[in-house]
């Protein structure tokens, strides 16, 4: 593989009800492997999966949210979440447990253009 | 279910021999997981291995090999923090030998 | 790039959200997406004026199988299988509205 892509997954569920988040989370970790160029995009109820202070315990379910902030780790550094999101369930930046970029919608629809590759969940 | 035998206490593995449950872990665990890989316990391989659990604690997967290399470069040095003293500690990979020894899952994006 | 979508809009967000960030390009709306391309559904207004910055496709037998092919917004662009294929082949990249 000699052509590094754009990969740009793009997350818009809640975790925990369903099991898209996990299941997205997992892709990107094996994609870091690729040295691909990834980013990761939340939006509608995506935006839920980084809020801060998530406690599982109760639901008997593994809390993967800390695993967002081993990204990094990874070198998955391009964290983006939409602002219209956030607002319509009143979160801010602050509310998150990782640094992101927020963007408003048409410079997220911006983003999803330049990708080579969109994958969703 | 495969399972092993320490010290008169079982402990449910899978197939591969990694712990079905993290809690299970302890020294005489990992020991006892070490000499199955004809591995002898050392303090660099403790080093490794307690690194990997507190990875584990704080982030909630095993690190993928590359990523394991550089976090150990950042906390012990880069005489540490390479493939080739990694796999001198564990011959048949740091991600699946040290993590199977720390009682953790294998390593998520270890290709 | 395409964007597809197969949840009614009147049950789920997708082709709200889709509507907010597109800015150009193409939609494709397949199975129960395609009620956003009827006459009368509550998303009828949106969907008109996307259409001024979006090319809106459905896929024909999607629409014909609920009973709606004689409801079709004007200008909304019908597609058979073959044109959904065309649709993926013509653009860059494709995001599927889950």
């Amino acid at each position: 593989m000699n052509e590094v892509k754009k990969f740009l997954f793009v997350n818009r569920k809640a975790p925990y009800g369903t099991i898209y988040a996990l299941e997205s989370l997992e892709v990107v970790l094996i994609t870091a492997a690729f040295d691909q160029d990834v980013s990761l995009a939340f939006l509608d109820d995506g935006v839920y999966q980084l809020k801060k202070g998530q406690q599982t315990k109760g639901i008997e379910t593994k809390n993967f949210s800390p695993t967002y902030r081993a990204l990094d780790g990874y070198d998955v550094e391009k964290l983006y979440v939409e602002k219209e999101s956030l607002d319509a369930r009143g979160l801010t930046e602050e509310d998150l447990l990782v640094d992101v970029t927020v963007l408003g919608s048409r410079e997220m629809g911006a983003l999803m253009d330049e990708q080579d590759v969109v994958l969703s969940f | 279910m495969a399972s092993i035998e320490v010290s008169g206490k079982s402990y449910e593995t899978d197939e591969e021999g990694y712990l079905i449950n993290l809690a299970d872990w302890n020294t005489d665990v990992a020991n006892f997981i070490a000499q199955q890989e004809s591995l002898n316990m050392t303090d660099n391989h403790w080093e490794v291995v307690n690194f990997l659990r507190e990875y584990y604690e704080e982030y909630q997967i095993a690190p993928a090999v590359r990523v394991l290399t550089k976090a150990i470069g950042k906390k012990f040095g880069p005489d540490k923090g390479n493939s080739q003293y990694l796999y001198e500690l564990f011959p048949y990979g740091p991600g699946k030998q040290a993590c199977k020894i720390a009682g953790l899952p294998k390593p998520t994006g270890c290709i | 790039m395409l964007h597809i979508i197969n949840k009614s809009p009147l049950g789920n967000n997708s082709l709200d959200a889709c509507l907010r960030v597109a800015a150009s390009g193409d939609i494709l709306l397949i199975e129960d997406a395609v009620y956003a391309a009827t006459k009368g559904n509550a998303m009828e207004g949106k969907v008109r004026e996307a259409m001024s910055r979006l090319k809106i496709h459905i896929l024909l037998p999607d629409l014909e199988a609920r009973g709606l092919a004689d409801r079709i917004i004007e200008g909304v662009a019908k597609v058979d299988y073959g044109g959904f294929v065309d649709l993926v082949a013509a653009n860059k990249n494709c995001q599927s509205w889950l």
